[in-house]
């Protein structure tokens, strides 16, 4: 065994472990060993995104002492490398685009708790990427539930800890489902290692036995995880939750705590249930409907939305509509585009919230968009990266959201016509609607006019700066070079089965 | 294949499910933020019954080696335990989050209505 098999085990424990760490250091400190943690991982997922691009094959981690269906195992593909490198990027750039907010609006004695909180969430998503037990999954969909409770309510006001409840609940339901779907699945197949599961069904399936207590246990699974990354009639909790908090935990929360829920549903549709089995049950058409729903439901209600963070927190409604609505498509296509929609949706989403909490700063901390006209003249780099994140969004080419849109349309022109149509009409409204509300809101931050907050002092941050200019490539790069992404998800994918 | 004598076999199992189902609606439903907390242990009770229901199996013991190793049929299956035990730790974190999120509620509002609250914050920004 290569010792580079060791990072995805080594990334988990060094995210803990640093956790505890920062609990016994003040607030500065635990600033600095999580920017270095996280960078740490970060490198350490590029050589094993390096290495796995050589071998050409996924490989299994043996923890402790005990063979495949007893001991726990970890396995790493080239999809969970990359999805562990992207998230420690969008993880750091979104803690230094936040960090004047973050020290603004934690108490002082608080700010090493938001750093606990940050390395438990980042190992708990590093565990989801790389599990291969199921009920490791279970345990970690919880800690994560928890950290990014944390998140949400270490900004302390009325605001974040109603939206914290409701977070809370919302979680708490998903994770009671799939709680109870791993638990049928266990009783079914008496394995919880995910490739002992599949062999498992894969027999049960030919031979016809348990035929119900598996459709409902897919469909328990499915909802309960659709329930926690808040697909279009469970996001009651979002717009609170992301609209009130601080920015780093606004820009977390969207594009990595749902993505990771997302991923872990994809990895369970190939790795625990296989694929066919999931075709053949229907439950994935649900998911298609509900996408579609949500495409439409979400930007219809961001456009009348008079908050800015708010609007862009309805528009992650609609973008996890998307997501769905390609995994419910039913073809490799379609889950190469979601995918890569969670890729550029993280970028893109993470860019607004930083580039919003700009805008209204130098807007007496209005987030209302009447006080925001002609925030992009007093804050020019926010106002710059508004922009970008907002054509990304709409789909303009040369970003982003742009490759997913053709992604996305590939995927459902080679599909069915029962689903081509509809995913085509829905895609198309829900572009216009896209269009409309980022639209409005760019040409509102770029209209001159005078206003009272004019000659108020903008402090400049270069870190800030900073950030939004990586953001702004990461966008770009995406946009322009998706060639070689689309094609390590394809082999990703491919290794999953 | 009537549903009739599978029930009649498994009817623990059914019970366990319609506790998770009166747990899961209180906790989507009650407008008492305590009384969502009950609906959430009483659903997440109702999968621990179904686990170790699953794990039982008549006739044998529990895997503990008393005097001398028996053979394997003489034992229960010990993982269904172990997971409830996990799963009991995991619902006495959160039940303890939403307890303390309960009590931080109640004391800037006065009252353990979701809906009251969410009215109050409204009038609270105007």
């Amino acid at each position: 065994m290569d010792f580079v098999q060791n990072i995805p085990f080594f990334s988990i424990l060094l995210s803990l472990f640093s956790g505890t760490v920062t609990s016994m250091v003040n607030g500065k400190w635990a600033k600095r060993i999580n920017a270095f943690i996280i960078t740490v991982i970060m490198a350490m997922s590029t050589v094993l995104l390096f290495y796995l691009l050589g071998t050409k094959e996924s490989y299994t981690f043996m923890m402790g002492h005990f063979p495949a269906p007893w001991g726990n195992e970890i396995r790493a593909g080239v999809l969970e490398a990359l999805m562990a490198l992207f998230f420690c990027i969008i993880m750091l750039l979104s803690l230094v685009g936040g960090r004047g907010h973050l020290e603004r609006e934690i108490a002082p004695s608080k700010q090493n708790l938001y750093y606990i909180l940050i390395n438990l969430l980042l190992s708990s998503l590093l565990a989801l990427i790389y599990t291969n037990d199921l009920f490791t999954a279970y345990v970690f969909v919880e800690i994560n539930t928890i950290s990014a409770c944390g998140l949400i309510m270490i900004r302390q006001n009325g605001h974040t800890f109603e939206a914290a409840v409701r977070y809370m609940i919302m979680s708490l339901l998903g994770s009671g489902l799939l709680l109870l779907g791993i638990c049928i699945l266990y009783d079914c197949t008496g394995h919880l290692l995910m490739s002992n599961i599949k062999s498992s069904i894969i027999m049960m399936a030919a031979t016809g036995d348990y035929h119900i207590p598996l459709v409902v246990a897919i469909a328990f699974i499915c909802v309960g995880l659709a329930i926690k990354s808040a697909l279009f009639p469970f996001h009651s909790w979002l717009p609170n939750a992301y609209g009130y908090s601080t920015a780093s935990s606004a820009a977390i929360l969207s594009s990595l705590v749902s993505k990771g829920y997302i991923f872990l549903l994809i990895k369970i549709c190939y790795r625990v249930i296989g694929w066919e089995v999931i075709l053949s049950s229907k439950v994935i058409h649900i998911l298609f409907l509900f996408g579609l729903c949500g495409m439409i439901m979400g930007s219809l209600s961001a456009i009348s939305e008079n908050d800015i963070r708010r609007m862009i927190a309805f528009s992650s409604v609609a973008q996890i509509g998307y997501i769905y609505m390609g995994i419910g498509l039913g073809t490799l296509e379609g889950m190469t585009a979601s995918i890569y929609h969670i890729l550029s949706h993280a970028a893109t989403k993470s860019l607004l919230f930083i580039a919003a909490v700009g805008l209204t700063d130098t807007s007496g901390q209005s987030k209302k968009f009447i006080d925001l006209t002609g925030a992009a003249y007093r804050n020019k780099p926010a106002g710059i990266a508004f922009t970008v994140g907002a054509l990304s969004m709409v789909g303009i080419p040369g970003f982003s959201g742009f490759i997913s849109k053709l992604l996305f349309g590939t995927a459902c022109i080679q599909n069915t016509p029962y689903k081509m149509l509809p995913t085509l009409i829905c895609l198309g409204i829900s572009t216009i609607l896209n269009a409309i509300y980022f639209m409005k809101t760019v040409i509102r931050i770029y209209t001159p006019v005078k206003s009272p907050y004019d000659n108020m002092p903008v402090k400049k941050s270069f870190r800030y700066a900073g950030a939004l200019v990586c953001f702004v490539i990461l966008n770009i790069v995406l946009g322009m070079c998706s060639t070689p992404i689309v094609n390590m998800i394809q082999m990703g994918l491919k290794m999953f089965s | 294949m009537g549903f009739g004598p599978n029930l009649s076999v498994n009817y623990a199992e059914a019970v366990s499910m319609i506790l998770f189902a009166i747990g899961f609606t209180n906790l989507l439903l009650q407008k008492n933020l305590i009384k969502k907390i009950i609906g959430l242990n009483i659903m997440d009770t109702a999968t621990y019954l179904f686990l170790a229901l699953k794990g039982y199996i008549q006739g044998r013991v529990a895997p503990i080696v008393v005097d001398g190793v028996q053979e394997v049929e003489a034992y229960i299956n010990p993982i269904p335990g172990g997971l409830v035990l996990t799963g009991i730790v995991v619902s006495v974190s959160v039940s303890a989050l939403m307890l303390s999120l309960t009590i931080r509620l109640y004391r800037r509002y006065h009252t353990l209505d979701l809906d009251e609250i969410s009215t109050l914050l409204k009038k609270e920004e105007n």
